[in-house]
């Protein structure tokens, strides 16, 4: 090892070796910051969240006990009527279930063409008016910024009890999300088939009709079939405040201790949304296979 | 906007056109069933939304007079006040923030093991793998709120319920992504520090470390931001935060403070959106 020659840049190399071990150590310093920053601020949070461990502790055993207490109790020799018994109310429930989904449909498509509404004076590239643009920016960051639980509430209160202020909540909400969406695909389309159409002397009609929409139309589809599944998620919950489907349905057996409902309406629930994002993503598969053939 | 109206090749393709139709029949004239789909498609879709009117209860009279009382309420919340709860509702704010960063770190900490057992290259058993999938897709489906509802029958009313709830349907998600980003990443680093001499642990250490520890540092703070929207509402269930609030004064009438309290969430997630994409770009660069 010693008696190894150092090469004529040798000097040249500890520097910069040098260099690497500086750089190295405040990395790692500034790693250890950044740990004790989010140590720190998770010790504020749990203190701020009244985190009690010892009433964790003492109180867990409740936990496996509440998923045993709601696990149906089924026997093999007597299955037929056990599970008529779990799902004695399935006509209720498949009844609020039914219209949970369509709280959802209507809610997406009502939301669907406040997003087109909105979307084209969101994109700097199809107006002009720039406060045009930033103010349909605005509208839309507000409407999706409110939770749709906090718009149910208030429709509840204008409209009185049911599903369809669920579903205008759901429609504001998805006209802030889906509006900001397709704006963001409108300003990355491609122009030129735009000029092409114009130069077989289309109108503007035919130009929006053949050059624009084949270019997002796919996007559209495939975006608002993604909100549709976000959209039965929250249609399932909206019931907690009064605004129709299954939810109240779930939360008054969840308060009442109707320990066997609830784990019937929650796999209600839970197969129902698997369902739906299977046949969701079954369509945008099919859709994106029907643009590839064209 | 007026196309030209001359050009050799638009009068040559006008005058042929008889002879382009019939030898581009496919494009000019397709079949009747494909030329029904899209009628067919939006009859469907306009008469499934009349039905999902009629059984949501939607009449004229409702929607005209609901509008009205709308507008009146809009009137109210005007101009956002606070009354003397400013501090009362801060704290509520206080507590929205932490529930949504601690319940997602939670999270995040109890998916690590999880991901690990999701990851087909970890365990290459294809069975094990669609269950322990589907079980933690199950995680994930039920709502944080129905969640929240049962860890308060656990620990009890106020915010420690929420963040659980949040923990608990993160970390479906968190395991999920995790997996896929130890499933994606590149076995050519650990080589390397094996030939350069390293163990096992330093392969994981300075091999695979480096590859998901951003991708999940990122994802991390993805998920505080929409957990900050979720942390909002979890209090009208009673799971802390400043939701309680605001489903009170909604039933109160108190329409100034439920304003005010509106700006106070959209100020919140706002800040908080802000903070976490300055700190993606600072730990992922600027190319995410």
């Amino acid at each position: 090892m010693a008696t190894l020659p150092l090469p004529t840049n040798a000097p040249a190399t500890l520097q910069r070796l040098d260099g690497y071990r500086a750089e190295q150590a405040a990395k790692r310093l500034r790693t250890l910051l950044f740990a004790a920053a989010t140590l720190l601020a998770c010790l504020l949070a749990a203190w701020m969240g009244e985190v009690d461990l010892a009433k964790f502790v003492e109180n867990f055993h409740k936990f496996p006990n509440y998923i045993l207490g709601i696990t149906p109790q089924l026997r093999w020799a007597t299955l037929g009527e056990d599970f008529a018994e779990w799902y004695w109310g399935w006509k209720r429930w498949g009844r609020l279930l039914i219209d949970t989904v369509l709280i959802a449909y209507a809610g997406t498509l009502l939301g669907l063409v406040g997003g087109l509404m909105l979307c084209f004076t969101a994109s700097a590239n199809l107006t002009a008016r720039r406060w045009l643009v930033l103010g349909a920016r605005r509208l839309l960051e507000i409407q999706r910024s409110v939770p749709e639980l906090v718009y149910a509430l208030i429709f509840v209160v204008a409209f009185g009890l049911g599903p369809f202020p669920g579903m205008l909540a759901i429609a504001i909400h998805t006209t802030g999300a889906l509006g900001k969406l397709f704006a963001e695909v409108n300003e990355n389309i491609d122009l030129k088939p735009v000029d092409g159409i114009y130069a077989t002397g289309a109108s503007w009609f035919q130009a929006m009709r053949f050059a624009v929409l084949p270019q997002v139309m796919s996007n559209y589809v495939s975006y608002t079939l993604l909100r549709f599944e976000i959209n039965v998620r929250g249609a399932a919950v909206l019931g907690f405040v009064g605004a129709g489907g299954i939810g109240q349905e779930l939360l008054g057996a969840i308060r009442q201790f109707y320990l066997p409902d609830v784990s019937a309406i929650l796999l209600m629930i839970v197969l129902t949304v698997a369902v739906i994002d299977i046949f969701t993503e079954r369509l945008r598969h099919a859709l994106i296979g029907m643009d590839a053939r064209t | 906007m007026s196309a030209p109206s001359t050009g050799a090749l638009r009068t040559s393709a006008l005058a042929n056109a008889a002879a382009i139709a019939a030898r581009h029949a496919d494009v000019f004239s397709p079949p009747l069933a494909q030329r029904l789909l899209g009628p067919a498609v939006v009859a469907l879709v306009l008469g499934l939304f009349a039905y999902s009117l009629v059984v949501l209860g939607f009449t004229f009279e409702r929607v005209w007079n609901g509008l009205e009382r709308l507008g009146y309420i809009l009137g109210y919340m005007l101009p956002p006040d606070p009354g003397k709860h400013f501090w009362k509702y801060f704290h509520a704010l206080g507590e929205t923030v932490a529930i949504a960063l601690l319940g997602t770190l939670l999270g995040a900490v109890m998916a690590v093991p999880l991901a690990l057992l999701a990851a087909k290259n970890i365990i290459p058993n294809r069975l094990f793998h669609f269950g322990w999938r589907r079980g933690l897709d199950f995680l994930r489906a039920i709502d944080v709120l129905i969640w929240a509802l049962i860890w308060i029958n656990v620990v009890g009313l106020g915010p420690f319920a929420g963040i659980l709830a949040i923990a608990m349907s993160d970390t479906g998600g968190f395991a999920k992504l995790f997996s896929e980003a130890i499933e994606a990443a590149d076995r050519k680093p650990v080589e390397g520090v094996t030939a350069a001499g390293g163990g096992a642990p330093h392969g994981i250490r300075f091999g695979i470390l480096p590859q998901i520890l951003p991708i999940m540092i990122s994802q991390v703070l993805y998920y505080i931001e929409s957990n900050t929207r979720s942390a909002t509402i979890i209090g009208i269930v009673g799971a802390g935060g400043i939701g309680l609030h605001l489903s009170d004064t909604i039933r109160l009438n108190e329409w100034q403070n439920v304003s005010f309290l509106i700006v106070m969430i959209l100020v919140t997630v706002a800040i908080i959106d802000w903070m976490s994409t300055r700190l993606r770009f600072a730990i992922i660069g600027r190319r995410a």
